[in-house]
């Protein structure tokens, strides 16, 4: 499994990836894989109203990769991922980890449809 | 073509019986009546609205209006701005105006989401965020959560402070009849209240609610021709920003409340340093900095010390929410940015009773989303 961020030809990063860069509309020709990375929490919630379907409560942090070594336009890409613990502060160093079903896609809204979205991905394991 | 509101309404905001059908007709007829317009003369009807469909399982709600007020065959649309369907249905009505097409538009916007329960209006507006945003269980709340906890560490922001706003919309609502909560609160109830999205609590929610809004608008000429009160609408700007929320440079700065209400000071000629009275969306108590910041009344990182000063209360020199805002009036998704409309229709022509402050001009800013669409209207009393 990867955790891909895409790449423009002007060296602009996001994560997820888009069709055309949002900085500057070019197409995003490249990614790479965030999977293996380790990054930094930029700040975080911990969520104790949560819809059908989603844990209680719900920690979820936004954190920074660090990507300098690229040699890039963007040195860092952020990413918004569930926590894998309660215990969380800024600042804290973090590791993705892969989860099968970050939610349960057979309820809620979206149950209907299941299979228009991903439901896997990563979570963040402070190191 | 300068373009006029001649006419404004609210039904009761807060959980309503009826479903929305009755909601948006009642806000239509009360509008009709306020601007003394019959319904054969309105050539344009919006309708803002984020999701009937969701909600209700009614679609198609612009037919359903244009029909049940006799507004036949009037020109009809149902605008979706999510939390910002309101703002943009002004945008809409301003443009068939503004454009020459109608002379005469009625907007009305409306939601009616309290039979849902809290956990599955919650679902019906996260699912407006991106797909990689919405498989982690992202809530709007949390979003603010998020938002919240980096603005109050990185400013040295006292969590205080986005209590104190709370406590200003709440005091603010209790001289609106159609607020949702008609009830002062204290600084210590909102720093006590529940944990929904640490380090926010319920108190810096708004809440679930059903209701209906509307304004009518005409030329500037045959506003004189109508009336001695109108308003008219001297700027306005719309915006989008990145919808995935994450993606943006900084996290404190909406970008889409910079441009808009740029474009709005541009077009009405005037700055921040103008305004009178402001209707600012706030969801969360922390989006009432964040758009104080956005439209340039205070730098960034500071439009915290406001509500610790009383700027921002009604006696201050620059009342924000005299409505009592989202906070305490209540958020039918796409009633709320109309709504916002008309309290600055009433500040400007005098009609806001126990609310009135002096104004002469005032800005209006319905944020859709996470700040993802943004509308920046400005209105000026009528000479």
């Amino acid at each position: 499994m990867t955790l891909e961020a895409g790449i423009c030809p002007n060296g602009h990063v996001s994560y997820p990836t888009h069709p055309r860069c949002p900085d500057c509309g070019q197409e995003q020709e490249e990614t790479t894989d965030l999977s293996e990375e380790r990054a930094e929490v930029v700040t975080w919630t911990k969520s104790t109203a949560t819809p059908p379907g989603v844990r209680e409560p719900n920690t979820m942090a936004i954190v920074e990769f660090d990507i300098s070594h690229l040699d890039l336009e963007d040195t860092f890409v952020r990413a918004l991922g569930q926590v894998t613990t309660e215990d969380v502060e800024t600042g804290d160093v973090v590791e993705p980890v892969y989860v099968e079903e970050l939610r349960d896609p057979d309820v809620g809204l979206k149950s209907a449809n299941p299979e228009s979205q991903d439901w896997d991905g990563y979570r963040w394991d402070p190191v | 073509m300068g373009v006029a509101v001649i006419g404004a309404s609210m039904t009761k905001f807060g959980q309503r019986d009826a479903w929305l059908q009755e909601l948006l007709s009642q806000a239509g007829e009360e509008c009709l009546d306020d601007a003394g317009v019959s319904p054969n003369e309105v050539e344009h009807l919006y309708v803002s609205n984020m999701a009937s469909g969701e909600f209700e399982g009614q679609t198609g709600v612009m037919n359903l209006l244009a029909h049940d007020l006799g507004v036949l065959p009037a020109y009809s649309e149902r605008v979706d701005q999510t939390s910002s369907s309101g703002g943009a249905g002004i945008y809409e009505a301003w443009q068939s105006v503004a454009s020459g097409a109608s002379e005469m538009t009625l907007l009305v916007g409306g939601e009616k989401m309290t039979h849902k329960t809290t956990g599955q209006a919650t679902d019906i507006i996260a699912s407006i965020t991106h797909p990689a945003e919405y498989k982690h269980g992202i809530t709007l709340p949390s979003f603010a959560g998020l938002t919240a906890r980096h603005y109050l560490e990185r400013f040295d922001a006292p969590r205080e402070s986005l209590a104190r706003v709370a406590v200003k919309n709440h005091k603010n609502g209790v001289d609106n009849p159609n607020a949702q909560f008609q009830k002062e609160i204290t600084t210590e109830k909102a720093l006590e209240s529940p944990i929904i999205a640490d380090p926010l609590r319920l108190y810096d929610f708004c809440p679930i609610t059903d209701g209906s809004a509307a304004m009518m608008f005409t030329t500037e000429e045959r506003a004189k021709e109508l009336t001695d009160e109108y308003a008219v609408v001297s700027g306005i700007g719309g915006a989008t920003d990145t919808h995935v929320v994450h993606e943006r440079d900084d996290p404190t700065i909406m970008r889409g409340v910079v441009e808009s209400s740029d474009e709005a000071y541009e077009m009405a000629g005037i700055g921040p340093d103008d305004l009178d009275v402001a209707e600012l969306h706030d969801m969360f108590t922390i989006l009432e900095f964040l758009q104080l910041e956005g439209i340039g009344v205070a730098d960034q990182g500071t439009a915290w010390e406001l509500a610790m000063d009383g700027t921002t209360q009604k006696d201050g020199d620059l009342p924000i929410n005299t409505s009592g805002g989202l906070k305490s009036k209540g958020h039918p998704l796409g009633a709320s940015g109309v709504a916002q409309g008309v309290e600055i229709y009433e500040q400007l022509v005098g009609e806001a009773g126990p609310r009135q402050v002096e104004a002469e001009t005032a800005l209006a800013c319905n944020v859709g989303g996470f700040g993802n669409c943004v509308i920046t209207t400005i209105m000026e009393a009528g000479k």
